[in-house]
């Protein structure tokens, strides 16, 4: 079969590439704001929302199904939210239980509609894995307007949504609106979770949102290129994933463009420099113990212990030799700490730490009870 | 100064509670303009608390702030907050001069995006706390004290007159710790206004002009050298009261 002139892989194809661009690109956001388990609870949430506007319309067109799974993933949001403001149930449970009771009703409704003898509702199923090659040219005309609108809006809004994802509580201070640009960026999750349901299908549209930007996370330590990165491997995976599903008979889209998305997270898990489980192997095995308490400031620091009332107690020069070991250079150490600003002398040969050396031997104490424990 | 300038910043009758439990009751503070103010209390005392809810990040049950004697606005420059350090996210992709930048968004406004003129005042705020060396690290590899000082020259930049930081000196390493006094110092030199929360009542003295005790209430709060007394502080803290009247007499002393 000759790709590019196969009418229906080619909008297949385009389709499927729209959804996995604005879906990773988006996907970014929600995993570096720690909220990849919304687009679960989205998507699973649309679910019941498709099975209403088909019992209440007759008819799979796109933009009322969308609106529709829309809807009903707002609505979950909505309740997520109040369920938390009202009880003390923590977040993500209350996104666990929304995506339990949204996917469950919906099920429920879908089970229904395939008892009814009306051939209208055949296919209606494909919206659980997906099924791309179900695909029409006006599904995919309005996936694309959907898609790259939501792009436009994630370039015009680039800054205002790096703010909410660092440091919201900062972006507040400087009086930008953090709450409604979160309400924001929910929609366009949303509609970026919902473009894909046809292709990818409730159950597995998640893994297009996370997947991507964890892989891309792994390979770049900047936004703009992880966002461009996760946009592309969705597109990639997508294309990839709705392609073989769509030339090999039934071969469900969903589960086939996670598999290809899975290889890539793992490879970029294993191989990425720098973050990968290799490279931090290979850094392991070089790595240094950690560098030791300067053991000077830490006698002086147990010396001063013994005068808790007295901070500038002066403590012999001699005394810190007969605590180090032989041929130790206390003087030169002596120097180096108070050039520091760690320790001051006060007197003829008497040390005391400063109140800032004090706090470093502190510290250091704790850090080295951390690293034992 | 002039005795009759208007506070920088003045706060009336705020409280802040959470699911009923007051965090805050009825405070009552001001602080003149070009103060260096230590806010100092036990743990849960509400200190975070205030700072946030003087700058309207956190809902306040009652409550007035004014700022140079106008209602404060959030969003109009006056407040440049520099918030604790571990309560971000790090492992975020990005870089510090792109982090220090993100101090010109509030005076960008939509859809403009920072170019060479909001990058070149980064730098300058990053050369101010000597991280000029650091801008394209990224943030994910900088130690906790050169995190401080990204966060301080983020503040920097936005070039406001008074400054609120959260715990600026928990967990930094020496350099760091006297970097930020350094900056705070010539802030004030320059006549801005520095709210600090801090930890540390060794160096209340030595690093602030005034200090706030605050638990729960304004127990008190005035020039160092007046407030820092040992009763003020039993009165803060309560039960661990030994060290504190050391603590207390030292100051007097020196």
């Amino acid at each position: 079969m000759d790709f590019f002139s196969d009418y229906t892989l080619r909008v297949v194809a385009l389709g499927s590439g729209v959804l996995g661009a604005a879906a990773g690109a988006l996907g970014s956001f929600a995993y570096l704001r720690r909220q990849s388990l919304v687009g679960d609870a989205l998507s699973h949430a649309a679910l019941p929302g498709i099975a209403l506007v088909f019992l209440l319309t007759g008819s799979k067109a796109p933009l009322p199904i969308m609106i529709g799974a829309a809807l009903a993933g707002w609505v979950a949001t909505v309740a997520v939210r109040l369920v938390v403001r009202r009880s003390r149930v923590p977040y993500d449970s209350a996104l666990g239980m929304a995506l339990a009771v949204f996917f469950g009703f919906g099920l429920v409704l879908l089970t229904q509609i395939q008892k009814r003898p009306d051939a209208a509702q055949a296919g209606l199923e494909s919206f659980l894995f997906g099924q791309a090659a179900s695909l029409l040219r006006e599904d995919v005309i309005v996936m694309s307007v959907l898609g790259t609108a939501c792009l436009i809006l994630l370039g015009l809004l680039w800054k205002e949504f790096k703010l909410l994802s660092f440091d919201s509580e900062f972006g507040d201070s400087l009086g930008r609106p953090m709450r409604r640009l979160d309400g924001i960026f929910t929609l366009l999750l949303v509609v970026a979770v919902v473009i894909g349901l046809r292709t990818v299908g409730v159950v597995l549209m998640s893994a297009m949102v996370v997947a991507p930007a964890a892989a891309a996370r792994q390979l770049t330590n900047r936004l703009a290129p992880m966002v461009v990165l996760a946009a592309a491997i969705g597109v990639f995976s997508g294309v990839t994933g709705a392609v073989l599903s769509s030339m090999v008979p039934r071969l469900p889209t969903g589960p086939t463009i996670v598999l290809v998305l899975s290889t890539i997270v793992v490879l970029s898990l294993i191989f990425a420099p720098d973050r990968g489980l290799l490279w931090r192997w290979i850094k392991l095995g070089r790595l240094q113990p950690a560098a030791a308490l300067d053991p000077v400031l830490m006698h002086l620091y147990a010396l001063a212990q013994q005068h808790p009332n007295e901070p500038d107690h002066g403590h012999r020069v001699g005394v810190l030799r007969t605590m180090s070991p032989v041929g130790a250079d206390v003087e030169q150490a002596l120097e180096d700490l108070l050039n520091r600003g760690l320790v001051h002398g006060v007197g003829d040969e008497l040390w005391a730490p400063t109140p800032i050396g004090r706090r470093e031997a502190e510290r250091a104490i704790e850090a080295q009870t951390e690293m034992s424990s | 100064m002039v005795a009759n300038d208007t506070p920088a910043m003045e706060v009336e009758d705020l409280t802040v509670a959470y699911s009923d439990q007051p965090v805050l009751w009825d405070i009552d503070l001001t602080v003149p303009a070009g103060d260096k103010m230590a806010i100092v209390g036990p743990n849960g005392a509400g200190k975070s608390t205030l700072i946030k809810a003087a700058m309207g990040l956190v809902p306040s049950v009652a409550g007035e702030v004014r700022v140079f004697g106008r209602s404060f606005a959030k969003g109009n420059g006056e407040i440049a907050y520099v918030p604790q350090r571990s309560s971000l996210e790090w492992d975020f992709p990005t870089d510090v001069l792109d982090v220090v930048t993100m101090g010109t968004y509030g005076s960008l406004g939509w859809f403009r995006r920072p170019g060479n003129a909001e990058r070149d005042r980064a730098r300058a705020a990053l050369e101010e706390v000597t991280m000029g060396a650091f801008e394209r690290r990224p943030i994910a590899q900088l130690s906790g004290g050169q995190q401080q000082r990204v966060l301080l020259a983020r503040a920097l930049v936005q070039e406001a007159p008074i400054l609120m930081l959260d715990e600026p000196f928990q967990g930094v390493d020496a350099p760091t710790e006297r970097a930020i006094v350094a900056v705070l110092d010539r802030l004030s030199d320059e006549g801005k206004t520095v709210i600090v929360v801090h930890h540390d009542l060794q160096t209340v003295p030595e690093y602030f002009d005034s200090v706030l005790l605050l638990n729960v209430r304004a127990i008190e709060s005035g020039p160092v050298a007046e407030v820092f007394t040992e009763d003020n502080l039993r009165l803060t803290f309560g039960g661990r009261v030994g060290v504190l009247a050391q603590l207390a007499a030292t100051v007097n002393e020196g």
